[in-house]
């Protein structure tokens, strides 16, 4: 991996390069950015390892403006003729572009416009980022010891590593931020059943057997499943499924949703659009976040207020965007340029009280209620009305009269988000949920009403 | 990265095949030391550039360059995989050595060894048909072609968004393994895409051409002369401001033509996915899911009705999923999935054929790239061309139905039974002709039941290798390009419209 100096090192001799190939007539702005990232992966399936792989890459960067026209040229080889020739080609590619007189030059640290601190945190851990195939095989072990004892067949990944992301501008600017990452998944397979658990940390600290028992007991309690009636239903969502359904949402807050008009809150900011129990902030200091501290052209990430008490209360901006809609500027760019622009990438759903067994003791001797331990592929079919559809998958239950009855088939269902988060009866605790959709992010389990389930399916 | 060896910097520079065949012996050495009872080595150098255009400007201009080394080792049984952008011979020898400690590790998790089912040590070289290679056409070119594109859309009145995309992609690849083979690959792919949206009131409604995510192949820039951009910018934007004032699809059993893009991607979930051999034996139910098509419904299973021909066809000349060899080194083949309606066979690697008895590997192990291990991909999945004319004679031999267009949105179970599929556009069919255009189509269905209610494949004249950019699978999830040839197909009694019935 790539250390801070050696990222500096390489940062500043690019933009030594970029500084001498610049003239009165041809000026040459930079952004360099660092990538360095190992991932190990060690997958199983019915309780035996199928594939383990290890791979490290290096990538360096350099978005250019010259004389007013954008380029962005990505390599490999950091040494000064690797970093020359990069350049060289970047070059060549901008002189045969128009001039651009809307492009800005990159960022300034404390600007006048924007003088915020970064926020600060420590996301690495050394044994997390070093952890060798030997140690992933015995957690993979001591997951498979508790399948075995309780007859079940287990598949998953056991994930580590770490990345650094090392950012440096011709206007002075410059960050560096390294940290590890832990993922564990796991799906239980007894017969006609399968249960899931997924658990993500930025260091060595998930309990493997407590997740291997998660995602068994799912799949033993699910054997046998039975038919069901689609229709709207009273559902207690586990975080897993809020996180992968509000994936969805999230773009909608980004600044250029709304200057391209694709976003479904367009001309809503400062109205009451959800129910008010819904508060959503974006917060990368959150404990339980994870992820950089400043956005993709390396300015510090700000805390925002996206949803309170269901009011659509801030749209989250780049410098351009916050300029261009009169907005705060928050610096929640990705890596620039991008057709999207923005996005919050740190999503912290306010929790309620009431726990997953009170939503499920909550349910009357003459209502029923489906629980959903996850949703999967879900898709937008309309993004005006947020209209999703997708699939339950691996635990799904029907319950009634306080308690689960019994294991049904799976169901499709469509959806709108804005139907769903108008629908809130009850939130739990929050916690640090991981799904298959979106990033993890920090989400309570919420029981909603009349949450539309269209169609089954044969398992 | 930096070079550290002679051999080394020759190879970034130019990738000569001898001294490239050289280092990659080093690497499959080094592995049988460390006690490997197979190894292969693959040294991947891959150029892209990627154009997209918002409105009338220019939004990016990305170039990459990306060369390492993937090796994979069969080692106690198990395997273990290694990659490293470092070409010098002493990173090469470290990175098998740690391929090797990793299969080890994967030996203790495992109760059976590993095998592999035999195939030639073939020496080959193989490279994709092109004509114009895209990395030798003026950005000028380029640019000025997207965005007049972009000029025709945006006069319509109604439009709020116009975009357009063009992308290219050049993969070198040198294949080595410890029983001898030896092959150079050179995979030329371009695609290209523009698209209008049109929102106003709180619709907002998309069109896009070639089809969404735009049209890929393996080829060179000729595809995008092919496909002729700026003769359909005005088209779709017409047709995006036209269906905000549309009626919406209504909700049925009807009777319902699916245009072949929109084909392509069904036969991609509802029967790629579905005959990977690694789904059906579990190997992938934590992720990508599992699927129905269990080894015991071979040669059994009525999948379609008889007019339901499907093939994985890594042969086809220019189809996006074609290779002369895949990345285990097993050449292309071209198989029937589904012969005469009834499933017939897998997608397969040597380790999947080897666990069900299958006499040869299917040839579908692919790699996102060098710093993946390959897993089993789709190749070219095709719905064999029937004999029912042209797109006009099926619409003509169609009393009432729907023809529906251009997916919009894709969505499929775990064991790839239910799907949902919603099209950018469909029209009313009355009486053998095209009638109303209609607004966020949607249709659903349990995959066999679906095949089985084909009636109708139009013919080869209207026959298309469509291009999927976008498959993702695996953990860590790897991204393959795969190819769906069709034509259009209409389907009895369609369930339509649920998703926007509203319970």
């Amino acid at each position: 991996m790539l250390t801070e100096s050696k990222c500096e090192k390489i940062i500043d001799e690019a933009l030594g390069l970029a500084e001498r190939a610049s003239s009165k007539k041809r000026p040459i702005e930079l952004e360099v950015t660092v990538h360095s990232n190992q991932e190990s992966t060690s997958r199983f399936a019915g309780n035996e390892m199928t594939q383990n792989q290890s791979a490290e890459m290096d990538s360096l960067s350099m978005r250019l403006m010259v004389a007013g026209r954008q380029v962005k040229v990505t390599g490999e080889r950091m040494d000064k003729t690797g970093l020359t020739n990069l350049l060289e080609q970047g070059l060549t590619c901008a002189a045969r572009l128009e001039e651009d007189p809307e492009l800005w030059p990159p960022a300034k640290l404390n600007s006048k416009r924007y003088p915020g601190k970064l926020p600060r945190f420590r996301r690495f851990d050394e044994a997390t980022a070093a952890m060798s195939a030997e140690k992933r095989a015995e957690l993979v072990r001591s997951a498979v010891e508790v399948a075995s004892r309780r007859g079940v067949s287990l598949a998953g990944i056991v994930s580590s590593g770490d990345e650094v992301t090392a950012i440096g501008n011709s206007r002075g600017l410059r960050q560096f931020c390294r940290q590890s990452s832990l993922e564990i998944s796991l799906t239980a397979s007894a017969g006609d059943s399968t249960g899931w658990a997924k658990a993500f940390s930025t260091k060595a600290d998930i309990d493997v057997s407590a997740l291997a028992e998660r995602a068994i007991s799912k799949a033993l309690a699910g054997r046998m499943p039975q038919d069901i009636e689609p229709g709207r239903y009273l559902t207690i969502l586990e975080p897993s499924a809020v996180l992968d359904l509000l994936a969805f949402l999230w773009w909608d807050f980004a600044a250029t949703s709304h200057i391209d008009n694709l976003s479904s809150l367009k001309d809503k900011l400062g109205t009451k659009v959800f129910s008010d129990k819904l508060t959503i902030v974006d917060d990368c200091s959150h404990p339980l976040q994870h992820g950089l501290p400043f956005d993709g052209e390396g300015l510090p990430r700000q805390s925002v207020q996206l949803v309170e008490e269901g009011v659509f209360k801030n749209i989250v901006t780049g410098r351009r965007s916050a300029d261009k809609l009169q907005l705060p500027q928050t610096n929640h760019c990705l890596p620039q340029p991008d057709s999207m622009g923005e996005m919050p990438l740190n999503i912290v759903v306010k929790g309620g009280e009431t726990s997953l067994d009170d939503m499920i003791a909550s349910v009357g001797a003459d209502q029923e209620a489906i629980l959903l331990t996850r949703v999967w592929y879900v898709r937008e079919v309309d993004p005006a009305t947020k209209l999703l559809t997708g699939m339950t998958r691996d635990g799904t239950f029907l319950v009634r009269d306080g308690k689960i009855a019994r294991p049904i088939k799976n169901l499709r269902f469509n959806v709108s988000l804005f139907d769903l988060l108008n629908n809130i009866v009850a939130l739990g605790e929050s916690v640090g949920a991981a799904g298959e959709e979106g990033i993890p992010a920090v989400v309570p389990p919420m029981l909603v009403k009349d949450f539309n389930f269209t169609e089954v399916t044969k398992f | 990265m930096e070079a550290s060896s002679t051999l080394t910097a020759n190879i970034l520079d130019s990738l000569h095949a001898p001294l490239t065949f050289q280092l990659l012996s080093i690497a499959l050495e080094a592995a049988r030391s460390a006690g490997a009872t197979y190894c292969d080595a693959r040294i991947l150098k891959r150029q892209s550039q990627f154009i997209q255009t918002k409105n009338d400007k220019l939004l990016a201009l990305n170039q990459e360059e990306s060369t390492g080394v993937g090796i994979r080792v069969l080692a106690n049984g198990g395997w273990g995989f290694c990659a490293t952008q470092n070409l010098s011979e002493k990173s090469l020898s470290r990175c098998a050595q740690q391929a090797a400690a990793i299969a080890r590790a994967s030996g203790s998790c495992r109760r059976e060894a590993i095998k592999l089912i035999p195939e030639p040590a073939w020496r080959a070289t193989w490279t994709s048909p092109h004509l114009i290679d895209p990395f030798t056409v003026e950005l000028d070119t380029k640019l000025d072609l997207l965005l007049s594109c972009a000029e025709t859309i945006l006069k319509v009145p109604g439009i709020t968004l116009a975009q357009g995309m063009l992308h290219f992609i050049k993969d070198r690849q040198f294949f080595a393994n410890s029983e001898g083979a030896q092959i150079e690959q050179l995979s030329i792919r371009s695609g290209c895409l523009i698209e209008a949206t049109a929102a106003a009131d709180g619709d907002q409604q998309r069109c896009s051409y070639p089809c969404s995510f735009g049209q890929y192949e393996q080829s060179g820039y000729e595809i995008v002369e092919k496909w002729n951009l700026p003769a359909h910018a005005e088209e779709i934007a017409r047709r995006a401001v036209a269906l905000l004032s549309a009626p919406t699809c209504p909700r049925g059993e009807i009777d319902t033509i699916i245009g072949a893009s929109q084909l392509g991607l069904q036969i991609h979930e509802s029967m790629g996915h579905p005959s990977e051999l690694d789904r059906a034996l579990g190997q992938e139910i934590n992720f990508a899911g599992a699927s129905f098509l269990t080894p015991d419904k071979l040669g059994k299973l009525r999948y379609g009705s008889k007019l339901v021909n499907l093939v994985a066809d890594a042969t086809a000349s220019g189809a996006l999923g074609s290779f002369g060899f895949d990345d285990e080194g097993v050449q292309a083949q071209c198989t029937y999935l589904v012969k005469d309606g009834v499933f017939k066979g897998y997608l397969s690697s040597r380790d999947t054929a080897a666990l069900v008895g299958l006499r040869r590997s299917g040839g579908a192990m692919r790699a996102e790239s060098w710093n993946y291990a390959p897993i089993i991909r789709m190749t070219n999945i095709s719905l064999v061309p029937g004999e029912a004319g042209s797109l006009e004679d099926l619409i003509a031999d169609t009393k009432d139905g729907l023809y529906m267009e251009t997916n919009k949105s894709w969505s499929i179970d775990s064991m790839r039974y239910n799907f949902q599929f919603s099209t950018e556009a469909a029209w009313e069919i009355k009486n053998g002709k095209l009638g109303r255009l209609l607004k966020n189509p949607s249709y659903s269905g349990i995959t066999p039941d679906f095949w089985n209610s084909c009636d109708a494949i139009a013919g080869r004249s209207h026959y298309t290798e469509w291009g999927t950019p976008n498959c993702g699978k695996g953990q860590p999830m790897q991204t393959m390009w795969t190819g769906h040839g069709a034509s259009p197909a209409r389907f009895r009694k369609l369930s339509v419209g649920i998703a926007q019935a509203g319970g």
